[in-house]
This record gives structure tokens, C-alpha cells and sequence, in this order.
């Protein structure tokens, strides 16, 4: 097998994959298993914020893939996320069924209250399963693969780029906060039930939502470093450094971006659908550029160009996120701000770079 | 054309939206023994004609030199032969059936002419070896290089280019910790991976060393014969070490072509380089 | 806004009239027994019958006393009472039992007093309607065009064939152009009810063209009813014509809101198309340098809130240099360090914009602030009855053109402008020749810096200032710099008003967000045939891009 020959080699990776593998299971067994008077019960919330910190993490893997490895700084790599996290918000929508504060057994809360007498065609199909989990991949990943083809295609490029991604989360921000969008405006999709059945009040559905998201995260680690370090890989950094080479010794560039793009977009879709089970809520705020760029921020802090650096990043800054809104609420901007600047200023390899001296001394 | 129609032809299944059908050129034909014709290309840039009304061929298996002032218009020609520049007007053939004004830059790469920059561009953080995989001629859509992995014959392939560049003791360094000239031989060597017809050489020998020149040219000297090679120079003394044909170009067209002895006696050349 | 510049008009009316009004008391008769004609016909007009009402009335309107108007009209609104006691004819505000008067004839306070004393002078139905055409008259009379044109607008919502008489005496004395024209109108609309088909036709005539609201009702009602074929046919014409010319004004208008929104995104963008365009660097702190030099404003207003237009004026230059200051400190801290290196530049002043909002939110409190305009940038401008234009948009829009005029001249003729165009187009060059680019550097960001932070002045007199003020703008700015070719001013320029206008002319249809969506994507499909922008320039960004 190519990829465990990959993972030899990488060993961030390893370790990783091993600590996840380690907290996949233990904290699950420690929240459903250990009593809760035992000192090493883990409480379900924290298992919550561990497996949102892990959709995080996936999140910021496909941001790592893009940016790291291909040289695409996209700013709007959240709508992906937010597209993958409505489908599954949609999904959860039509399983509350009739036991929504109106009782309707077909409309959501919100197209009642908005005195809609249909369901939209686009609501259609999202009562099955299978057929949410097929749109949070094809949505975010058919966005992406029509936005990558204009603009890969015309060689839009560098900040210009950015700019555009920014542009798209945008614009689709301000959609969804449209009442009339269908997806509940400014509140979003929100008051969840139960997923496959399973209520998600209980922890046992918790448990089950965390360990999807290890292995999702692990998943999407795997298949990352299968493509950074096949041939596709190395080309993708090759064109990050010097895409007219890569041009002229006959790759067609567009086509290889805009594979790696979708691609990325589809595993933050998943991020996203992940997420929305385990915080209870999806809205517009997603799409916000700010939350796109928070993303980014995750990578640069762990380092760019590893993908173990691109999780260690999105665990930190999010834990820092999560300790300083509640510690000093003010405070979080100002720290969030200086990280952006010290970061990119002193730290343009991240936490990890300061590990990987030896190499860094060539 | 009706709706249905046009839906019609969005539909067949025997065909693929452009972007998935793989760049297969046609086959070149080099029945006359002429590799590549320009003619009559012009090009301008806000009025400025940076190519005015070139004519120029090179036949097969040919090492040609191109020497001339700056702003003579020859990377400007490298251009439009890779690609990346359109001319304005003009034709310009790769054999008898390939028109290169009707491709991109990969489908012209792809059809066989390989090109070095001006300026060594090389993928500084791969390594050597990798630089040469990359640039290796094989299938390159996207599915095919992400499963691509490397047969004995195309390491063999690679070791006999690092041989012939001279880097194999660099194979497993990073490209970016070259010297200036080892660039400038492992842009060599990334070309000759993809076994290219035509080679265009831009200032091979800029920056080196005179036992660095000598081996360039060597290289590419040896070079011709399986392949036609362009070089553009600027240093007369490695462009009389390597040229049995040497073209001027001036103000974007040619000025004068023959032996380096003629062009160097011919009247409007020297003009052109001494000034009146 | 119409009411605005209607307040406008009457400030200049009391003006005239103070001017006037010891001309008027002396042109007022000196009845021979000490009184007046208007005392005598208000004594009438107060203590007689309906009938002696009348004549009073007819009096009193027939004449030019300055004090007929309001009396008239105290008297249609029910407003005109006499004293039970002494019959002294009062006005009476207020309501309740206990009310204030004040003396018709002297204009005194009388203070207030009990309603039982009073006594309402009271008309009938049919003096009312008499009452309403002579107030109209009256004014039409007025020696104040002002008050005649008032005067005739108002006659406009009750005219009938007895109308006619008066106006046609009224046009053959009017000089007044303006007037006479609404004369003419007014004239016109009666003729469009005669019997007679060729008055109508002449009517007609006179009304083409005429975007008065009332006209076009009017030429409605008249196809209604019309039973001539060749008037009707006219008729249609006519409203056919007014409809186009409405609808050409209302364009007008839309135009005018469009290069209104387009002047602020020029303002906010052009800056950036300097930051951007000139030197290469992104600055996504940007919309917070715009927000800056919005705060700088509303502080300077709280310094000095007796004179809010100077305080404003102030706040130009002020703005500029506080935006500025921050906008070299930004450079010379961070992004210095970062040249070459856009994605990370973008990263870093994005931190930055993170910074000044928090900071803005912990000096000044997250809530919005708002500025307010002083009087001369209030109000419209009334072009005609359609169309009339918003002083402060048209002040702001003037401003850009003034700011971008500005700019180009320092940029195309100073030496500084010089230095900066020789860095943008050849770094190693310039250094060569002896420019200090970093130097030039610092200045032309501190430059793109202080043009946000006016254009944050600006910006004050349309929203609120808040901490988001900048974010809202900043990827409209980038929108338009990026439509305009990057480092291109004048791209810039056509750039953010052809953005605004396409805004406002999609916006009816579709809603303001859509709006915004679909100019977003028309801008991705537009990169897709010129990457470049409109006019594309080559320089180091146009090199890196």
C-alpha cells in the first residue's frame, strides 16, 4: 500500500493520526463508560467542542491542501463548510417533522411562520439520508468545480483570487440571509431533533457523532497526504512555485487546480456536515468572509505545506478562540489579530516549522 | 439552432467537454525536412511592434542560434512558438500538419517543443529527481498522475539524463540549492525528459562559469541531431562554439542569417551591433 | 426632501415679507375715520350675516392687506373667534376648555382664556368653497412671486370653470416667467373641460410636455370621457409624450442614485487602487482606515457641536492625516516585511483590520454613532416636478470628482507623483536613479491611507459610523479596483460609477442584496474575459498577477 508508505515518512502525521485514533476512542469510553463522579468522566460537552475542534480540523486540512500545497489562498473556503453544513441542517430539518412548535408535518418551523404553503423544490429529497449526505458532497463540491472553471481557466491568480473567493462567501452570505432563500434567513437551521433515528440529546448519539468525526478527519488526512505526496502532489507545489513551468512541460495547470479545489471544497462540505449534528445550528454566519479567514489563519499558525501542522493549528487557535471568549470576551479580536500579523511577520512556518529546525536550515 | 438541438449535442455520449479530452496531438510530419516555419508574424504590444513580419525556419535535427540586440523580438518569438504569446498576424507550423496558433501551451509542450527560460526556472522545492519525474513525457490528465508511479525503464530514463546534465550526485538534492548553472542544466535536463522534437533555449549560458559554458555547449551540441535546437545568446563566444547557423534578428524581423563568419562580416549587422 | 426644499422656500418668503412689510403698511388705505378698509370688513366679516360674511370676505380678499391671508384661513379652518365681551376678533390655538387667542388686528398675545367667552365665527358650505378659491386668488394676487407661484400650485387641486376668468387677467399681468408658465397650466386644465373641441385641442397644446402630477391625471380623465376622436387622439399623444419624459427623468434619477453610490465606492476604492495598484500590496485594513477617518469626523464633532459645517470641513484634512499616520505606521511596521509576499500581506493587514475594530469597539462602544450634516448639505434640489436630486449626494459626488481630480494631478504632476510612478513601474530602477523607494513606498500608502480616511468623511453623511463600517465597503472597493485594472485611477474611477449605477438599475427588480449578488458574479464572469480590468496597466501588480 502507497499510502502507508507515505505515512512512514511522515511522521507529524503519525503521531497525529495515533493521538487521534487515542482520543477517538478514549473519549468516547470515558463519557458514555466512566461515571460521572469518576475524575476521568469526560462531560458530553466537552466531547462536543473535541469533535467540533475535529471538524475543524478536517476544515482546515482542505484549506491546508489549497493554500499549502497548490498556492490557492481562498478566503472563502467557510461557504464550502456552510453548504455542506445546510445540507445536513436540511436533512435534520425534515426529520423534526411534525413535532415543531407548529406541527406541521412537512414545513419547517420557519416556512410556516413565514406563511409559505409548499415545500421548495430544493427541500425535496432531503427526508432521505442518503440523499443529504449525496448533496453535502456534490453541492459544495459542484460550487467549487464552477467557480475553480472560470476562474482557473481565465488564470486568475494570487490575490486577485482571494479576493474573488472572498467575493463568492460573500455574495452567498448575504443569500442566505434572505428570508426568501428558503433556509430560515438570519436564523438559519436550527431546534434539530434526532439524526438516523437516534435522538440527538443523548449522549450515546454525541458519542457516535465524535467518533465520526475522527474518522472523517482521519479519512481526510489519509487521502490528503495520499495526493500531496503522489505525483499530482508534487506538481501541485510545483505550480504553487512556478506555474508557467508547469505549463510548459505540458500539464494543463487549470485541470490540476481545479480537481485539488473541488476536492478541497468537498471535504469541507463533509466538515461541515459533521458539525452541524454536534453544535445544533447552521446559519448564515458561516459564510461570513471573517469566518473564512479565521480558517486560514488556523493553517498559518500550525504551519502550511504539513498537513499535521494544518490540525495542530485549528486545535490551537480554536481552543484559544474557545478559552479567550469566555475568559475576555474583547480580548479574542485583539489576540486574533496579532496572530494573523506575528504570525505571517515571525512565524511564516508556523508552530510546526519551529519543530522541523533541521530541515528549515537548508 | 433549437433548444432541443443544442441540448442534443450537449448530451452525446461520444463526446467530452473540452477540458476531458486528453491532449493528443497529431502526429508530426516532417516530410520536407523542416521542423518549424514561422511566417509572416507580427506582433505589437501598445503599438510597439515587437515582431514585425518574421519569417524563419528551422529544419530538422538543426542546431540554430539566434543572437541580436535587446528588444530584437526573440523571446518574443519563444513565446508565440510555446503558446504564450498570440501574434496579431502570421502563421506559425510545427511540421507539415501542427499549427501552434491553435494551441495552448501544455498541447504544444505535449506536441514536442520544450522550452528553458531566460531565467532558470526550475521547482526549487522538489528535488532534483522529482523535477525531472514531473517533467518526464507520459500521461499527464489528472486521474493518471495522482496513481503515476515510476517504472524501471523511466528511472532508467532519469539516470541517463542526470547523467547527461551532470547532477547525478545532486539527484537527491533540493533543486533549490543549485548552483546558478546546475539550474541551468537541470532545465536542460527537464526538457530532454520530456523528449521533446524542438528545444528553444533561452541564454543557456548566462551566468556560468567558462568551464560551465563549455560543458553547455557540449550538451547541447550533442543534443542535435536527435532534436532541433534553438538557442538564443547573447554571448558571442559560446555562440561561435556551438553554431554552424546563426540568424540576427533586429526590430523583429531577420536581419541576417548564414555562418557566424558571414553574419559577422555582413555590413547591416554590424551597423545594427557597433551602431552607425 | 420635497419638503425640505419647501421649507427652504417658506424661510425665504418670511425673509420677503419682513422686507415688504412696511411698504404694504403704507400702500394700505388710510380709511378716512382712522380705521382701515380691512378693520371695517373684519368687523363685518365678524359680527354680520352669512350674506355680509360674504361681502366682507370679498372685501378682505379683494384687497392687499397682509393680514387677509392668515385671517382667511383662520376663518376656513375654524380657527377665528370673537371676544363675547367686547367682540375683538381673536385667533384661537390650542384646544380645551381653556385655549390661547391672540388679536387678529394687532397680532397680540392676548394670553389664554376661558373658550366659554369666545364665540367661533361660523360659514356655511357654501362660503367655504368660495373662501377656498379666494385664498387662492389672494395669494395669486400677492406681489411676492414666490407666493404667487405657491399660490398657484395650490390652485392647481381645486380649479373649476370659474377659474378661468381670473387666470386669463392673471396671465395678461403676470411677468414673472415661472409663474405664468403654471398660469398657463392652470388654464389649461380648465380649458381641457370645454365644451368647445378646439379649446381642448388648445389645451392640450399648452400641456405638452407638462410632468405636473396633476396634469397627467388630468389628460387620464380627459381620455376617459373624451368623445372626440381627434382630441382623444392628441390627448393620447400628449400623455404618451409626458409618460416618455417621466420616464427619462426617472432614469435621470436612477443615474443620478447610481454615480451617487458609485462617487463613495470611488472614494473607498480609489485609495486602495493606490495601496493596490501602485505598490502591490493589498491592504484588507483598508475599510477600517475608511472607518478611521469616519470617527474622526464624529470626534471632531463632539469637540465643536455649535458648527457642525466647520467641524465637517475640519474633519477633511483631519481625517486625512489621522488615516494616513495610521496607514505609514501599518506600512512601515508590518508590511514592509512582507513585500513580495502578497497572500501573506493580505493575511497580515487582515489581522490589522481585526485590531483597529476591536479598538475602535473598546474606545468608543460597539453601538453605531451617528454624525450629523450640517444645513447646507441638506435638502434637494428641485429640477422639475419629477426629478429632484439630494444636496448631500450631490455634495459627496462633487467631492469624489474634486478628491480623484486632486489625486491625479499629484500623482501625474509632483514630483512625488514622479517618484511614485517610477517605483510602481521599475523598482530596481528607481532605486537606481536615485529614488529612496522605501520612502516613496511609506508615502504612497500613507497617501492611498489619507484618501480613505476622506473618503470616510464622506461617508459620514450618508450612514452610521460604526466598527463595521469598513468591512461593508471593503470588498465593493476591491470589486471595483479589480473591474477597473489594477493601479489604473481613471479605471478606478469609471470602474466604481458604472458599478454603482449597474447597482441601481438592477436593484428595482431584483431587491438591494440580489443586486449586489448579481454585480459580484457579473464581476467573476468579467474577469474571466479581462483579467486585466477595464484598463489594464502593466506595472508590478499587473506583473505578478
Amino acid at each position: 500500500m502507497k499510502i502507508l508508505r507515505y505515512l512512514k515518512t511522515d511522521i507529524g502525521g503519525m503521531i497525529t493520526l495515533g493521538l487521534l485514533a487515542l482520543v477517538t476512542i478514549i473519549v468516547p469510553i470515558c463519557n458514555l463508560l466512566v461515571p460521572e463522579t469518576s475524575g476521568l468522566h469526560v462531560s458530553t460537552f466537552t466531547m462536543t467542542l473535541l469533535g467540533k475542534y475535529l471538524c475543524y480540523g478536517l476544515l482546515a486540512i482542505s484549506v491546508d491542501l489549497i493554500w499549502g500545497y497548490l498556492g490557492i489562498l481562498s478566503l472563502g473556503q467557510g461557504a464550502f463548510f456552510a453548504l455542506g453544513g445546510y445540507a445536513m441542517g436540511m436533512y435534520l430539518m425534515r426529520q423534526i417533522g411534525s413535532r415543531g412548535v407548529y406541527g406541521n408535518p412537512l414545513l419547517p418551523d420557519f416556512m410556516v411562520f413565514l406563511n409559505w404553503q409548499h415545500l421548495p423544490w430544493f427541500w425535496h429529497g432531503f427526508q432521505w439520508f442518503w440523499f443529504a449526505m449525496l448533496m453535502v458532497v456534490l453541492v459544495p463540491g459542484l460550487l467549487a468545480a464552477v467557480f475553480g472553471w472560470f476562474a482557473f481557466r481565465s488564470r486568475v491568480t494570487g490575490v486577485y483570487l482571494s479576493i474573488m473567493t472572498q467575493a463568492l462567501t460573500y455574495a452567498l452570505m448575504l443569500a442566505f440571509y434572505r428570508n426568501e432563500m428558503g433556509f430560515g434567513g438570519n436564523n438559519g437551521l436550527t431546534d434539530f431533533k434526532d439524526i438516523l433515528g437516534f435522538s440527538l440529546q443523548t449522549d450515546a448519539t454525541r458519542a457516535g457523532l465524535f467518533i465520526a468525526s475522527g474518522l472523517a478527519l482521519a479519512a481526510g488526512y489519509l487521502s490528503c497526504l495520499y495526493i500531496t505526496r503522489s505525483r499530482l502532489g508534487k506538481l501541485s507545489t510545483a505550480i504553487r512555485d512556478q506555474e508557467d513551468r508547469v505549463r510548459f512541460i505540458g500539464y494543463r495547470v487549470e485541470n490540476i487546480k481545479l480537481w485539488i479545489f473541488t476536492f478541497a471544497a468537498i471535504l469541507a462540505g463533509i466538515a461541515g456536515a459533521l458539525y452541524v449534528p454536534q453544535v445544533g445550528i447552521i446559519n448564515p454566519n458561516e459564510f461570513s468572509p471573517l469566518a473564512s479567514i479565521e480558517m486560514v489563519v488556523w493553517v498559518a499558525v500550525g504551519g502550511r505545506a504539513t498537513l499535521y501542522g494544518a490540525v495542530v493549528g485549528a486545535l490551537l487557535v480554536n481552543y484559544a478562540k474557545s478559552y479567550l471568549t469566555v475568559a475576555m470576551p474583547d480580548a479574542w479580536l485583539f489576540a486574533l489579530g496579532a496572530l494573523f500579523v506575528l504570525v505571517t511577520l515571525l512565524l511564516p512556518r508556523g508552530i510546526t516549522g519551529l519543530l522541523r529546525k533541521k530541515e528549515a536550515n537548508r | 439552432m433549437s433548444v432541443l438541438e443544442s441540448m442534443r449535442g450537449f448530451m452525446r455520449r461520444d463526446q467530452v467537454f473540452d477540458f476531458l479530452i486528453p491532449v493528443v496531438p497529431p502526429d508530426l510530419d516532417l516530410t520536407h525536412g523542416v521542423i518549424l516555419y514561422l511566417e509572416n508574424l507580427t506582433v505589437s504590444f501598445d503599438g510597439f511592434k515587437a515582431i514585425n513580419d518574421l519569417n524563419l525556419y528551422i529544419d530538422d535535427g538543426e542546431l540554430r542560434c539566434i543572437i541580436g540586440p535587446n528588444g530584437a523580438g526573440k523571446t518574443t518569438m519563444m513565446d508565440i512558438i510555446t503558446g504564450k504569446t498570440k501574434p496579431d498576424s502570421g502563421s506559425a507550423w510545427f511540421g507539415q500538419e501542427i499549427n501552434l496558433l491553435a494551441m495552448d501551451e501544455p498541447e504544444i509542450a505535449a506536441a514536442g517543443i520544450g522550452r528553458k527560460f531566460q531565467k532558470p526556472t526550475v521547482f526549487e522545492h522538489h528535488r532534483v529527481i522529482d523535477n525531472l519525474e514531473l517533467a518526464m513525457t507520459g500521461d499527464k490528465r489528472v486521474w493518471p498522475t495522482l496513481t503515476a508511479s515510476l517504472s524501471d525503464e523511466q528511472r532508467d530514463r532519469m539516470d541517463e539524463v542526470l547523467q547527461t546534465i551532470g547532477l547525478e550526485r545532486q539527484a537527491g538534492n533540493l533543486a533549490g540549492s543549485l548552483s546558478h548553472g546546475q539550474k541551468q542544466w537541470l532545465e536542460i535536463g527537464m526538457l530532454l525528459m520530456q523528449n521533446p522534437r524542438l528545444l528553444l533555449v533561452d541564454e543557456p549560458a548566462a551566468g556560468m562559469t567558462h568551464q560551465e559554458m563549455d560543458r553547455t555547449a557540449e550538451l547541447l551540441t550533442s543534443l542535435a541531431g536527435a532534436h532541433s535546437v534553438v538557442v538564443v545568446e547573447h554571448d558571442m563566444d559560446f555562440v561561435r562554439s556551438i553554431a554552424n547557423k546563426v540568424t540576427v534578428l533586429h526590430q523583429g524581423s531577420v536581419l541576417a542569417e548564414g555562418t557566424m563568419d558571414e553574419v559577422q562580416n555582413n555590413q547591416q549587422v554590424i551597423e545594427v551591433y557597433l551602431g552607425e | 426632501m420635497v419638503l425640505l426644499s419647501s421649507r427652504w422656500r417658506c424661510r425665504l418668503l418670511c425673509f420677503l415679507t419682513i422686507l415688504l412689510l412696511p411698504v404694504l403698511g403704507v400702500v394700505s388705505s388710510q380709511a378716512a375715520d382712522g380705521t382701515t378698509q380691512f378693520e371695517q370688513d373684519v368687523a363685518l366679516l365678524v359680527h354680520g350675516n352669512f350674506r355680509q360674511k360674504e361681502t366682507a370676505m370679498d372685501k378682505i380678499a379683494a384687497g392687499n392687506d397682509p393680514r387677509a391671508e392668515q385671517l382667511l384661513r383662520a376663518l376656513l379652518g375654524g380657527k377665528l373667534y370673537r371676544v363675547k365681551k367686547d367682540g375683538t376678533p381673536v385667533y384661537v390655538t390650542g384646544t380645551g376648555s381653556r385655549v390661547s387667542i391672540t388679536a387678529v388686528l394687532s397680532g397680540k398675545d392676548l394670553g389664554t382664556v376661558k373658550k366659554r367667552t369666545l364665540k367661533k365665527i361660523t360659514i356655511n358650505n357654501r362660503l367655504r368653497g368660495k373662501l377656498r378659491g379666494e385664498l387662492a386668488l389672494l395669494g395669486l394676487r400677492s406681489p411676492d412671486p414666490g407666493k404667487r407661484l405657491a399660490a398657484v400650485n395650490k390652485l392647481m387641486t381645486s380649479l373649476n370653470p370659474e377659474s378661468i376668468k381670473v387666470l386669463e387677467q392673471l396671465i395678461k399681468t403676470e411677468t414673472n416667467g415661472k409663474v405664468r408658465k403654471e398660469l398657463l397650466t392652470a388654464r389649461a386644465i380648465v380649458m381641457l373641460k370645454d365644451p368647445d373641441s378646439n379649446t381642448r385641442l388648445q389645451a392640450l397644446t399648452d400641456l405638452e410636455g407638462n410632468l405636473r402630477p396633476t396634469v397627467k391625471n388630468e389628460l387620464a380623465r380627459l381620455l376617459d370621457r373624451e368623445k372626440d376622436k381627434k382630441v382623444r387622439q392628441k390627448g393620447e399623444a400628449v400623455l404618451a409624450s409626458i409618460n416618455a419624459k417621466i420616464a427619462l427623468y426617472n432614469t435621470i434619477e436612477k443615474i443620478f442614485f447610481g454615480l451617487s453610490l458609485g462617487s463613495v465606492l470611488v472614494l473607498a476604492a480609489i485609495g486602495l487602487a493606490i495601496t493596490f495598484g501602485v505598490i502591490g500590496v493589498i491592504n484588507m485594513a483598508h475599510g477600517e482606515l475608511i472607518m478611521l477617518g469616519a470617527y474622526t469626523t464624529y470626534v471632531i464633532q463632539q469637540f465643536m457641536p455649535a458648527s457642525i459645517g466647520l467641524a465637517l470641513v475640519l474633519a477633511i484634512p483631519a481625517a486625512f492625516i489621522v488615516s494616513g499616520l495610521a496607514g505609514i505606521l501599518i506600512e512601515r511596521t508590518v508590511i514592509r516585511f512582507l513585500y513580495g509576499r502578497p497572500l501573506e500581506t493580505l493575511l497580515a493587514t487582515f489581522g490589522i483590520s481585526l485590531i483597529l475594530q476591536q479598538s475602535v469597539r473598546t474606545i468608543f462602544s460597539p453601538l453605531n454613532r451617528s454624525v450629523s450634516s450640517p444645513a447646507w448639505m441638506s435638502g434637494s434640489l428641485q429640477l422639475n416636478p419629477v426629478l429632484s436630486l439630494t444636496v448631500n449626494r450631490l455634495t459627496i459626488l462633487v467631492f469624489a470628482l474634486l478628491v480623484f481630480a486632486a489625486l491625479y494631478m499629484i500623482l501625474k504632476k509632483s514630483a512625488i507623483g514622479l517618484q511614485v510612478r517610477a517605483v510602481a513601474q521599475n523598482r530596481s530602477m528607481a532605486r537606481a536613479m536615485g529614488i529612496r523607494a522605501a520612502r516613496v513606498d511609506a508615502l504612497t500608502f500613507g497617501l492611498g491611507s489619507g484618501i480613505a480616511g476622506i473618503a470616510g468623511v464622506a461617508l459620514s453623511q450618508l450612514t452610521n459610523v460604526g466598527p463595521n463600517l469598513g468591512q461593508s465597503y471593503i470588498i465593493d472597493s476591491f470589486m471595483v479596483v479589480v473591474f477597473g485594472g489594477v493601479g489604473n485611477l481613471w479605471g478606478t474611477l469609471v470602474g466604481g460609477l458604472t458599478l454603482g449605477v449597474a447597482n441601481k438599475f438592477i436593484e428595482p427588480w431584483t431587491g438591494a442584496v440580489l443586486a449586489k449578488i448579481l454585480i459580484l458574479v457579473f464581476i467573476i464572469l468579467f474577469i474571466q474575459k479581462r483579467p486585466q480590468g477595464l484598463f489594464p496597466q502593466k506595472g508590478r501588480a499587473g506583473a505578478a498577477s
